[in-house]
């Protein structure tokens, strides 16, 4: 007798059908009557207060129903606690139109809701808002001795700073054969999802809400609308079941959503608020980051001496920090290290976590200095690396959970046929352009969260299982459902997975590459659960069908449980639930991850990037002709919707390397590329031949399924990949990024 | 009647879309891209940016794919619209809409109408020869997932059963 297996198959995305045919609808798109819709008026100034607003020309608009500001809006609580959300970093979260003081370019002022979204957006551009400047900072570099230790709160403890110093770094950076001293910078950057964020509130009356949001948690939306404006969170249902990208933008709730339901508990109407590309930019980004690295080696090609810093921009209301320094140790076991982290406050909007966060920038610093350090030694990168590797982390002096990079690395070198790299540049030609290849590798915490899933089994045979959780394109929808038909053995069509709505049991937000870990881990306990109870009914069901069989003697598959040393004995379970008068059976389960076990071991995903690039020597234009990347992140559950994953992460790397900076124009206060005209992302014609590996690796450790998680380690190893190809190409190192063409002529 | 807006304002806008007669009053400035989402309920076509530089909104006006939200609705009055729901139904895709699911080829979906759209259209001209040519022909729309070699591949697969 056979047990189905659904983890691990490459499923196409059971959701496929309505993304392609048009029907999947997002925040904006539900069809409700009588639809108000409001147009967001931003700040023109980058600090100062709000002296008056003119509303005259605005409500002299055909269409106007209302304008709401600072002056006239409902009653906002006072606390800072009622503003949290579950990423909010330390600190006073940002308060809409909570009163007259500007903090930040592009604030929020106020907004206009009108019958049309046309009247809406040219009512809004009549508004004239008289504003008193202010002096502002927001510039990173000229602020450097403004530089201090983060704020430590919940968002230290997920995202932790870095270990103390170890060794004697100075003496043994002094002592090394060979070392080398690397200034890298760059700017913010902003996730831009192609949904632009929007929220359609629906008024049921008696204060009642239904509310589509763009958001990266339903759980997070409902708690931020129902403690900001007093209601219960009976009250309030979010439901986001398609969720146009999000990379980390709809980890907080964005203000759209905030005037969407003010506007409707005021007017009592429906009203749907979207925003537009521009103010994309007036939220959290990815900070702007200055580091410093300085690593030295013996002779021999043994790191000995590690000091990597990072000065990263954050807002003058909250600190928000990320794990730049920290995986320089985890990776290679140097002896003398020191490492720091440190904010400045600018009067700029609080960094938020974006695609990789920290792991991303840091690693972009750390993989091109080693790139350098082989150079210097004459080594190959990759034999490197394998001579610093690590099999135990001496940082946290802790062993892996599990650790597959060396394979990554044979595998993904072998895949790319890095074993014909020249180590000299400008060797390799195609007509005009120089050929390069380069590699890095990457590195991923796996976070540990709580989670919790119910699960029902219907008189129809149907498995149902539910959480709030979202699913922005990662293909949780697919994989949850593929965790629960394993439990029963059923077949993916029996079993219905219920997301993206607030009414299911809370979810975490959904981020950091631990949906899978945490969601699935929850799901596969409610199903346990389930099981237990189904078998459980079974015992006692007419002529005791099981005999005195214990749950072991027993498989669940094809609908039914069978006796495992007599097959003939099955027993559908559908007839179970006729037995218990036709009531579908249903268990809430909340699983939780045992930090005993788990805070033993260093817990990472990693991966292995290998990139060639050609670059025109004429007029340094630099196309990515080929990548591979080979991950070792656990348990993959679909191959199809993980290599999609992986890829993405590539186009990010790429993107992250050549293409995306928001430009900040320092004297004006503000980002001057805000549209994605000129914030650049790579195109079709930019993405060439890539390639993806999963390396096996069994992780008894890290949670129920043994999946790390795939979102971040994508990004991590592609851009310090491309640099140092770029180097390996023209031998020029470039350390302030994206590498613009110039920069190699 | 629009609420809020006076009749004067508005025009008679007559579109086909998706084989179907549709009859609109709309105010000038209404872009085609709003009339399909906000006045017929047509929200498989995606609003980006709303500048002409994402090409979500792309759906097929007689024949060429447009920027739905660069056109104003009035400009196209009796011209022949395709939009992504008009390119299959869930029952019958269009091949290259089976092909995106096969290939992979969207993980959060806003972009994808547009591409289908660009794509269909493109191939429908008979134009992208190459890989390349694809790339550089299908470089309006952005997918910001990075779904693009799974995009190139799937637009491939149907060029090639076509052959």
């Amino acid at each position: 007798m056979k047990k189905q297996n659904s983890i691990g198959q490459p499923y196409r995305r059971i959701e496929g059908a309505l993304k392609v045919t048009g029907r999947a609808k997002y925040a904006a798109e539900y069809q409700v009557e009588d639809l108000l819709y409001g147009y967001v008026v931003n700040s023109k100034i980058t600090k100062g207060r709000i002296e008056s607003i003119d509303e005259s020309a605005t409500r002299a608009v055909d269409g106007v129903v209302e304008v709401f500001h600072h002056d006239n809006r409902s009653s906002l609580p006072r606390f800072d606690l009622l503003y949290s959300d579950m990423d909010a970093p330390p600190g006073s979260p940002f308060r809409p139109l909570y009163d007259n003081k500007i903090q930040f370019a592009g604030q929020p002022v106020a907004f206009v809701v009108a019958e049309t979204f046309e009247a809406a957006r040219y009512a809004a551009s009549l508004l004239t808002v008289h504003y008193a400047e202010e002096e502002f900072d927001v510039d990173l570099k000229a602020n450097m001795d403004k530089a201090r230790d983060p704020s430590k709160g919940l968002a230290t403890f997920i995202k932790p700073l870095p270990p103390g110093p170890r060794g004697d770094f100075e003496k043994a950076y002094a002592a090394a054969d060979e070392r080398f001293e690397g200034k890298f910078h760059h700017g913010s950057q902003h996730h831009n999802p192609m949904e632009m964020f929007a929220t359609t509130t629906v008024y049921e009356g008696d204060g009642k809400l239904t509310i589509y949001d763009k958001t990266q948690g339903t759980s997070n939306s409902q708690i931020y609308v129902s403690n900001l404006f007093g209601l219960s969170m009976s009250d309030v249902r979010v439901i986001a079941p398609f969720v146009g990208g999000g990379f980390g933008s709809g980890l907080r709730p964005q203000y759209q959503l905030v005037f969407s339901v003010m506007a409707a508990l005021e007017l009592k109407r429906n009203v749907r608020v979207s925003m537009d590309r521009r103010q994309m930019f007036t939220f959290g980004h990815r900070p702007e980051t200055f580091q410093h690295t300085r690593f030295g080696a013996t002779k021999d090609g043994t790191l000995t001496a590690i000091n990597h810093e990072a000065f990263a921009e954050t807002s003058n209301f909250e600190d928000y920090n990320e794990v730049v320094v920290n995986h320089a140790n985890m990776l290679y076991p140097a002896d003398n290290v020191t490492l720091d982290y440190k904010l400045i406050p600018l009067d700029r909007f609080t960094p938020m976590d974006m695609r990789a966060p920290g792991g991303s920038t840091g690693m972009l610093a750390i993989e091109t200095t080693m790139d350098q350090l082989a150079d210097q030694l004459d080594l190959d990168p990759l034999e490197f690396r394998l001579r610093n590797y690590a099999e135990r982390d001496v940082s946290s002096d802790k062993p892996f959970s599990s650790k597959e990079l060396k394979e990554c690395y044979r595998q993904g070198a072998e895949r790319f046929g890095w074993n014909e790299r020249q180590p000299t540049a400008k060797k390799v030609r195609r007509g005009n352009r120089l050929v390069g290849h380069g590699m890095s590798s990457g590195i991923w915490d796996v976070i540990a969260l709580p989670g919790k899933a119910t699960a029902t089994f219907t008189a129809e045979g149907k498995l149902i299982v539910e959480s709030a959780v979202t699913d922005n394109g990662q293909g949780t929808y697919t994989v949850m459902t593929q965790i629960a038909a394993d439990q029963l053995g059923l077949p993916l069509e029996s079993v219905s997975f219920k997301y993206g709505d607030s009414k299911h049991p809370l979810s975490p937000i959904q981020g950091g590459s631990y949906t899978t870990g945490v969601i699935g881990s929850a799901v596969k306990a409610a199903c346990l659960k389930l099981k237990d109870k189904l078998f459980h009914l079974a015992q006692i069901m007419d002529g005791y069908p099981l005999g005195d069989a214990l749950p072991e003697d027993t498989i669940f598959t094809d609908g039914a449980i069978i006796l495992k040393k007599d097959p003939s004995v099955r027993i559908p379970l559908t007839d179970i639930i006729a037995f218990n008068r036709g009531e579908a059976v249903s268990v809430s389960k909340s699983n939780v991850p045992n930090l005993l076990k788990i805070k033993q071991y260093t817990r990472a995903a990693h991966a292995a990037t290998f990139v060639e690039v050609e670059v025109d020597e004429q007029l340094g234009v630099i196309n990515v002709t080929r990548a591979v990347t080979a991950v070792a992140a656990g348990k993959i559950m679909n191959p199809k919707t993980a290599r999609s994953q992986i890829l993405g992460g590539m186009v990010w790397g790429i993107s992250m390397a050549l293409r995306e900076e928001t430009l900040l124009d320092n004297n004006l206060g503000k980002y001057v590329n805000t549209d994605l005209g000129e914030y650049h992302i790579p195109v079709h014609a930019d993405v060439h031949q890539l390639d993806v590996i999963f390396v096996p690796e069994e992780d008894r450790i890290i949670n129920e399924l043994g999946a790390k998680g795939i979102g971040e380690i994508g990004v991590i190893s592609m851009a310090p990949a491309i640099v140092n190809a770029v180097y390996n190409a023209t031998g020029k190192l470039v350390k302030v990024f994206p590498i613009k063409l110039g920069d190699l002529l | 009647m629009i609420k809020g807006i006076s009749e004067a304002g508005v025009h008679e806008v007559n579109l086909v879309v998706n084989d179907e007669h549709r009859q609109l009053h709309l105010p000038p400035w209404v872009t085609l891209l709003d009339a399909l989402r906000n006045h017929l309920g047509l929200t498989g076509t995606k609003k980006g940016c709303d500048h002409g530089q994402c090409g979500a909104c792309t759906v097929i006006c007689d024949d060429e794919r447009i920027l739905s939200c660069l056109t104003l609705a009035t400009m196209k009055d009796g011209s022949n619209i395709t939009t992504i729901e008009g390119i299959g139904s869930e029952d019958e895709l269009h091949p290259l809409q089976s092909a995106f699911i096969e290939h992979d080829a969207f993980q959060c979906g806003y972009c994808t109408p547009g591409q289908i759209c660009s794509g269909v259209a493109m191939l429908a001209a008979g134009r992208g020869d190459t890989r390349e040519e694809i790339q550089d022909l299908m470089s309006g729309n952005l997918c910001r997932c990075g779904a693009n070699t799974n995009i190139i591949d799937a637009i491939i697969a149907v060029k090639n059963q076509s052959k």
